[in-house]
């Protein structure tokens, strides 16, 4: 492999849209009305289509003439290096969605610094799914203003999952010698930065909807190393159960 | 209606740059913002749109069935008012 | 104008072709069926979505995966489109989904078998979409307006679901001895309810005879299930698979395949609640219903706020 950092990192970026994805995909047939039902479907299948893309990008980089799906579906839960947050259950709808939210906030102003990124092919990616993901976030934001300023109880549901889903946003921006590697050359961005961004839309986003940032600040991680929690061997038992019962076959 | 279910809107779709705005059907939303959205997701799957206009059902004002006649027959006698009322002679062109 | 009156200028709207539209005059009992069939039509569409939603996460590849999510999402647009024609007719949404949960209206059976296998997902887009389009091709010239417009939108986006559906089993049939045989047994369990999706037989059938007059119906329930098998028989045999049925043949005097009787014991048994996921399916709609109350609940409590900020 040439550039095995700049794999790394696609690979994350991949699980992530793709855990994401599946996770989403759950809600299919169990939304609150169809018309969300339909819309959180739509965000699905945008994450599915993104860990596509960047799956395509990490097989080439790894030039092993292994297909997006060998990457998605072959291999052990230690492998995989989605951050914590999108593994986490579906729960409720205030769970869901500011799971998305803070997610979509992170992703944003990455996809934004990785348009101008030198690697071509990654910058072409980003500036499909900036498109995407900017609806993403607009979308989600709404419903976290509208729960967090509706009926007690929804103001109840969104503060108990912002509580719970806090300790594992700090996450979203874990760097390690792959991401220096590649920050030295300049290819992405310092997650620093992004991390400014996110706090902004955060901080923004919650006041309108009169929530608040928890005080406990004790943070989780792992999943980048592929450390991950309890949660994600039943997804992947799903994920991959077609793979790994009918091993070696063509769907 | 009950405080869990949402006005009806009615969804009109630019389909391209240079036509009108065309009803293509309902939904449910709580407000204007979510019924945009809704209205992108529900009928723009397939690229269907570039712009679209959200009104609440309850907003809209329609002629009464009962008074069709009225409204609208007295315009069918009016013939002149088209074209092929007139008669221009053989070779003239350009009109 | 006396009520003959206004019933006879109506049916003569109808034997014209003219389409009837939500404010215009209609018989009660017109309104009543289509709203009883529309709605059906509406909670089947919803419905379906659970037995194909179940291998959302369990879809073999990505591809399918995608092309699985955007199928079943289709289908909660077609409901909702369906949805909204009942409400022209007078029947409010949450009321609609009520009769549904309360068992008071029923839906299409066939989504009270199970989708057991892989192949279940190739079969069902095959075999039920494939019915369904029958269906459906012949509701978009139904007399009533909003009806036919919406099902000429459902039409358009179901071509690609029996589509999928058959390309997905192409590649089974086409795999190893375990693929095949996946799908013959996706198609053994599937073919019967297929049939049954178009309902009892015209001599059985209460409503036939007037919906055709009224020109809700085009065809009967008989017609349309033979223009199904005729349709599907050389198509199971491009996959090389074997309809389930010793006595299919075709007759060259009809013109058509010759078939079996359906099972009705079977068919009225699931409509009456017996089939084997009525109770699964039901309650997840409910329950659906019942996590997405409070959600409901606090964007109308936001929105009421937000216009009352508005007007102070
Ligand atoms: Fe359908
Ligand atoms: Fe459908
Ligand atoms: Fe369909």
């Amino acid at each position: 492999m040439q550039q095995p950092a700049l794999f790394e990192y696609v690979l994350r970026m991949a699980d992530d849209s793709l855990i994401l994805g599946q996770r989403l995909g759950e809600w299919c047939g169990h939304g609150p009305i169809l018309e969300e039902d339909i819309a959180m479907t739509n965000i699905s299948l945008d994450l599915i289509g993104q860990a596509i893309s960047l799956y395509d990008l990490a097989a080439e980089l790894e030039g092993g003439g292994k297909t997006h799906d060998d990457l998605a579906f072959l291999r052990f839960e230690n492998q995989y290096k989605n951050v914590l947050l999108v593994e986490q259950p579906n729960g409720d709808f205030a769970m869901t969605m500011l799971r998305q939210f803070f997610f979509d906030a992170f992703r944003k102003p990455l996809y934004e610094a990785l348009c101008k990124s030198p690697i071509t092919q990654l910058a072409a990616i980003a500036e499909k799914s900036l498109k995407e993901t900017r609806y993403h976030l607009k979308h989600s934001s709404e419903w976290v203003i509208r729960m967090g300023d509706g009926t007690e109880e929804s103001h109840q549901r969104a503060q108990a999952a912002i509580d719970h889903l806090w300790r594992y946003t700090a996450e979203l921006f874990y760097e390690d010698t792959i991401d220096e590697q590649l920050q030295a050359q300049q290819q992405v961005p310092v997650l620093k930065e992004i991390q400014a961004a996110w706090m902004e839309t955060v901080k923004a986003v919650l006041s309108e909807a009169t929530l608040v940032l928890p005080t406990n600040n004790w943070k989780f991680e792992g999943g980048r190393q592929g450390r991950h929690s309890e949660h994600m061997g039943y997804l992947l038992a799903e994920l991959q159960y077609m793979q790994r019962a009918y091993p070696d076959m063509q769907w | 209606m009950s405080n869990t279910e949402w006005p009806l809107w009615e969804v009109f779709i630019r389909s391209k740059q240079g036509l009108n705005h065309k009803h293509v059907g309902s939904l449910r939303a709580p407000d204007a913002t979510l019924a945009l959205e809704n209205a992108r997701d529900v009928y723009t799957r397939r690229s269907e749109g570039i712009s679209i206009w959200v009104v609440e059902s309850s907003n809209i004002h329609a002629t009464d069935i009962d008074e069709v006649a009225e409204f609208f027959e007295p315009s069918d006698t009016k013939i002149y008012r088209h074209p092929t009322f007139y008669e221009v002679p053989e070779g003239v062109k350009h009109m | 104008m006396t009520l003959a009156e206004q019933e006879k200028r109506f049916q003569e709207k109808i034997d014209n072709e003219i389409k009837i539209e939500p404010n215009d005059w209609m018989p009660d009992a017109y309104r009543q069926t289509l709203i009883r069939q529309i709605s059906q039509h509406a909670h089947s569409e919803v419905v379906g979505m659970l037995p194909e939603g179940n291998w959302i996460t369990r879809a073999p590849n990505l591809r399918r995966k995608a092309v699985l999510l955007a199928k079943v999402q289709d289908e909660a647009g077609h409901g909702l489109y369906l949805y909204s024609a009942t409400e022209t007719l007078g029947a409010d949404r949450e009321q609609t989904i009520d009769d549904l949960h309360s068992g008071k209206a029923k839906y299409s059976s066939i989504f009270n078998y199970p989708a057991l296998t892989w192949a279940d997902i190739g079969a069902i887009g095959w075999l039920v979409d494939g019915a369904a389009i029958m269906n459906q091709v012949a509701l978009c010239r139904t007399s009533y307006g909003p009806y036919a417009r919406a099902m000429v939108k459902i039409c358009k986006e179901e071509s690609f679901h029996q589509r999928q559906g058959y390309e997905s089993l192409m590649v089974l049939c086409n795999g190893t001895p375990q693929q095949k045989a996946m799908a013959q047994d996706a198609l053994n369990r599937f073919w019967w309810p297929a049939l049954m999706m178009f309902g009892p037989n015209d001599a059985e059938s209460t409503h036939s005879e007037q919906s055709i007059n009224w020109k809700i119906k085009r065809f009967t329930n008989d017609e349309l299930r033979q223009s199904f098998v005729d349709a599907t028989v050389p198509q199971a045999e491009i996959l090389g698979l074997t309809i389930p049925d010793p006595n299919l043949k075709w007759n060259e005097e009809r013109g058509h395949y010759d078939f079996s009787e359906i099972n009705w014991d079977e068919f009225w048994q699931v409509v009456k609640g017996n089939g084997p996921c009525n109770k699964e399916r039901i309650e997840a709609r409910v329950k659906a219903k019942q996590n997405g109350l409070w959600v409901r609940e606090a964007a109308n409590a936001y929105a009421k706020k937000r216009a009352m900020k508005k007007s102070a």
